[in-house]
C-alpha cells in the first residue's frame, strides 16, 4: 500500500433526475441535471472537502459514489472497480468497504431501534459479528466515539443532537469500512457542539487510516478538516486544489466570492475586508446556462464565457480550474 | 441621563409551563440599547435570545408567559400597554424578520397583499398608495423588475429574495428598532453576504437601530457595535464588538471563540470544544448554568448564579472567576 495509492477515482459522473408531465402515460419533459460530469479522485487515507451552496450537488455525487443513487453516466472506480456495473451480492460486499454519515442526526436513525440494534444492525447483514460478540463490539465502539457504553438499551430520542450524531458515526464504523462519506455531519449541530465532532472524526481517522469525503458548506470547517478540496458550482466542480493553494490562492472567480463572503470572527480583520457580492442567485440545474454555468453572476466574465464551456485543466501543480480567464 | 436610549430590557423574564415542568428560557435578562445602534445577540439554539427577541414584541404565547421584568421602549413599558397599543408599535416602530423566508410569507397572498398590509393599516394608505410605495420598497431592498413582480406568489421568489421580500416589509413604516431573528442562517454565503450588505446600507440610510440575533460569531465582528452573548436564559457577557474577541471576559465566550476553524487562521492542529452539553432549564441546578462545562470553575459557581458585574468601559460579564489570559 503506497501513501499515494488512489483509492476512488470519479470519471465523468453524470446524475441526472427525469422530469415528468402527465398522470398516467408520463412523458420526460427535462432533466435536472444535479451532478454533470465530474471528474476527480481520492487518495488512500486523505480526506477531500466538497463544498458548494446548497443545490449545487454535492450531496447527490455523495450519494452517487455509493450507488445509493445510480448514476446517469460515469464511472465510479473503488481501487479501480467500477461500481456503476455492479449490482446485487457483489455491490453489497462492496457496500460493507464504504459508508455514509448523514447531516440530519434526527432523522438518520430509526426511532424505533435501540442503539446497540441500530449499531449492531450493519453488522449482522454483512455477518461480521453475532449475538455476545456483536454486543461486545457495539458496545466498543460506543465508547471509541465518547459514549457511554451502557448506552446500548436505550432508544435514539433520549440523546441530543451531538450524541445522536456520535451513534450516526459508531454506526458507520460498525462494519470497519475504508471509505466515509461525510455529508455536511455538523451542520444541524449547536456551534460549541461542532467542534466535538470534528475532533471525533479526526481522531477516527488517525486510528482507522480511514478515507473521508468530506461533503458540506462551510468554508471554514472544510479547510480545517481537508487535505485537498474540490470546490461544485450547478453540477459542475470548477476547482480542485491542495487546501493551503486553494485558501491562499485561489483561481476561479467562484471560489473567489466565496472565500470572501465567509464572516471571520474578528471586528479588526471584518473591517478591513474587500468583499466581492455576487449579484443574482444560483440558476435553475434544469435549465444551466449555457458556456460557463457560472457566466450569469461572473464579475470578470466576458463574451466567451456564454458561448463555450471552459475546460478543466491545471493551472499549476495539482491546481485544477475551469475558467477562460486564469 | 441617557437621553438616546432606545431601548431598555430589564430583568425579563419569560417562562415556559410545560407538561414536564417550567422552562426557564429567559431568566433576568438586562440590556439598554441606544438609537441607531446595532447590537448581536448571540448564543446556541435553546438559550433563549429570540424569546427574549418575542418577549419584546409581546409575542409569547401559551404555554409561554413573560412573567416578570420591564421592556421600556421609547420611553413606554411595552409590557405594561393595552393590546391596542402593543399592535400600533409592532410592526410600526417596532418591526421584525423571521429566520426561515420559506415559512414565514403566506403562500396564498401576492407579494402585494403582503406588504401593503401594513401600510395601510398603520399608515392610512389607501390601495394605489400602499402598491406604489410597495413597489418601492421592493426597489429599496434590490428586488429587479418590482413593478412587475410584485403581483408574484412567494413561491415565485428565491429564498433569499424571499428574505428581502420580509426585510421590505419590515421597513414599510420606517421601524426605529429592526430585529432581526437569524434572517441569514437558512440562506447560502454568497446570499448571507447580500443581505447582510443590505442591511448595512439601510441602517445607514434610514437610522434605524437593528438587534441582529445570530449564533455565527463571524456575522457580528462584520455588523455589530455591541455584542450580548446569551447563555441558557442568561447574559454572559456583553460588550463592544472590539472587547468581545479581543478581551473576551467569560469562559463561555471564551469557548465558542475557540471551537469554531477560522478562516484566516492558521491550521491548529484540533479545535478546543466546550465539553459537555447545554443545560437543562427545566431543572436548572443552582449557581451559574455554564458550571458544569467550565474550565475555570470555582466552588462559589455551584451554589449561587454570578450576576452581571463591570470588568471595563461598557464591558459586563456574569462570572465569579477572573478570566483575563486564558485567549485559547
Amino acid at each position: 500500500m503506497s501513501i499515494n495509492e488512489i483509492l476512488l477515482e470519479v470519471k465523468g459522473l453524470k446524475m441526472h433526475f427525469p422530469l415528468t408531465q402527465g398522470i398516467i402515460i408520463q412523458r420526460q419533459v427535462g432533466a435536472v441535471k444535479a451532478v454533470d460530469g465530474l471528474n476527480f479522485f481520492i487518495r488512500r487515507g486523505e480526506t477531500l472537502g466538497l463544498v458548494g451552496e446548497s443545490g449545487c450537488g454535492k450531496s447527490t455525487t455523495g450519494r452517487a459514489i455509493l450507488q445509493l443513487y445510480r448514476p446517469t453516466a460515469g464511472q465510479v472506480l473503488f481501487e479501480g472497480q467500477d461500481l456503476c456495473k455492479m449490482a446485487g451480492e457483489r455491490l453489497r460486499q462492496m457496500r460493507r468497504r464504504m459508508q455514509m454519515i448523514f447531516q440530519d442526526p434526527y432523522a438518520s436513525l430509526n426511532p424505533r431501534m435501540t442503539v446497540g440494534n441500530i449499531i449492531g444492525e450493519p453488522m449482522e447483514i454483512h455477518n461480521l459479528a453475532k449475538g455476545k460478540e456483536k454486543q461486545e463490539k457495539v458496545q466498543e465502539l460506543l465508547r471509541v466515539v465518547g459514549l457511554n457504553p451502557y448506552f446500548s438499551n436505550r432508544y435514539p430520542h433520549e440523546f441530543s443532537g451531538g450524541q445522536r450524531q456520535r451513534i450516526g458515526v459508531a454506526r458507520a464504523l460498525a462494519v470497519q469500512p475504508e471509505f466515509i462519506v461525510c455529508d455536511e455531519p455538523i451542520s444541524a449541530l449547536d456551534v460549541s457542539i461542532q467542534a466535538q465532532i470534528i475532533n471525533l472524526l479526526e481522531e477516527l481517522q488517525a486510528e482507522f487510516h480511514l478515507t473521508y469525503l468530506f461533503i458540506a458548506h462551510d468554508l471554514s470547517v472544510v479547510r480545517h478538516l481537508s487535505d485537498r478540496v474540490a470546490v461544485m458550482y450547478l453540477g459542475k466542480i470548477v476547482e480542485i486544489a491542495t487546501r493551503d493553494d486553494l485558501y491562499r490562492t485561489p483561481l476561479h472567480p467562484y471560489i473567489k466570492a466565496l472565500l470572501s463572503a465567509v464572516p471571520i470572527p474578528d471586528p479588526t480583520v471584518e473591517a478591513r475586508r474587500e468583499r466581492i457580492i455576487l449579484v443574482g442567485d444560483v440558476p435553475s440545474p434544469v435549465n444551466p446556462p449555457s458556456g460557463c454555468n457560472f457566466h450569469t453572476r461572473c464579475p470578470i466574465a466576458i463574451p466567451l464565457c456564454s458561448e463555450q464551456e471552459p475546460a478543466f485543466v491545471d493551472k499549476g501543480v495539482d491546481h485544477w480550474a475551469a475558467c477562460h480567464r486564469v | 441621563m441617557r437621553d438616546n436610549t432606545l431601548l431598555e430590557v430589564r430583568n425579563l423574564k419569560t417562562y415556559f409551563y410545560t407538561m414536564d415542568g417550567t422552562v426557564l428560557a429567559v431568566d433576568g435578562v438586562d440590556f439598554v440599547m441606544r438609537e441607531g445602534q446595532t447590537v448581536g445577540l448571540v448564543g446556541e439554539s435553546g438559550c433563549g435570545k429570540s424569546v427574549t427577541a418575542l418577549s419584546i414584541m409581546r409575542l409569547i404565547t401559551p404555554p409561554g408567559k413573560i412573567v416578570g421584568g420591564q421592556v421600556i421602549f421609547d420611553g413606554e413599558d411595552l409590557l405594561k400597554v393595552d393590546d391596542e397599543e402593543i399592535r400600533r408599535v409592532r410592526g410600526n416602530k417596532i418591526a421584525m424578520v423571521f429566520q426561515d423566508p420559506m415559512t414565514s410569507l403566506n403562500p396564498v397572498l401576492t407579494i402585494n397583499r403582503q406588504v401593503s398590509e401594513a401600510l395601510e393599516l398603520h399608515l392610512g394608505m389607501n390601495k394605489d398608495e400602499s402598491r406604489k410605495r410597495s413597489i418601492e420598497l421592493l426597489e429599496i431592498v434590490g428586488i429587479p423588475e418590482a413593478a412587475k413582480r410584485i403581483d408574484d406568489y412567494p413561491h415565485q421568489f428565491s429564498g433569499g429574495m424571499r428574505q428581502r421580500v420580509m426585510i421590505a416589509m419590515a421597513l414599510s413604516c420606517n421601524p426605529q428598532l429592526l430585529i432581526a431573528d437569524e434572517p441569514t442562517t437558512a440562506l447560502d454565503v454568497t446570499i448571507q453576504a447580500q443581505i447582510i450588505e443590505l442591511v448595512k446600507r439601510l441602517k445607514k440610510e434610514l437610522g434605524m437601530a437593528v438587534i441582529w440575533i445570530t449564533h455565527d460569531m463571524g456575522v457580528v465582528a462584520g455588523m455589530c457595535e455591541r455584542v450580548i452573548v446569551m447563555y441558557a436564559g442568561h447574559i454572559a457577557e456583553s460588550a463592544r464588538v472590539s472587547d468581545i474577541y479581543a478581551d473576551p471576559r467569560h469562559p463561555y465566550t471564551l469557548g465558542l471563540l475557540g471551537s469554531i476553524p477560522r478562516l484566516d487562521a492558521a491550521r491548529k492542529s484540533k479545535l478546543t470544544p466546550i465539553e459537555g452539553l447545554p443545560p437543562d432549564l427545566i431543572n436548572a441546578p443552582p449557581g451559574c448554568p455554564f458550571a458544569p462545562r467550565c474550565a475555570w470553575v470555582i466552588d462559589i459557581c455551584h451554589q449561587e448564579c454570578p450576576r452581571l458585574r463591570g470588568v471595563g468601559p461598557g464591558h459586563e460579564t456574569a462570572c465569579w472567576a477572573n478570566v483575563k489570559e486564558g485567549r485559547a
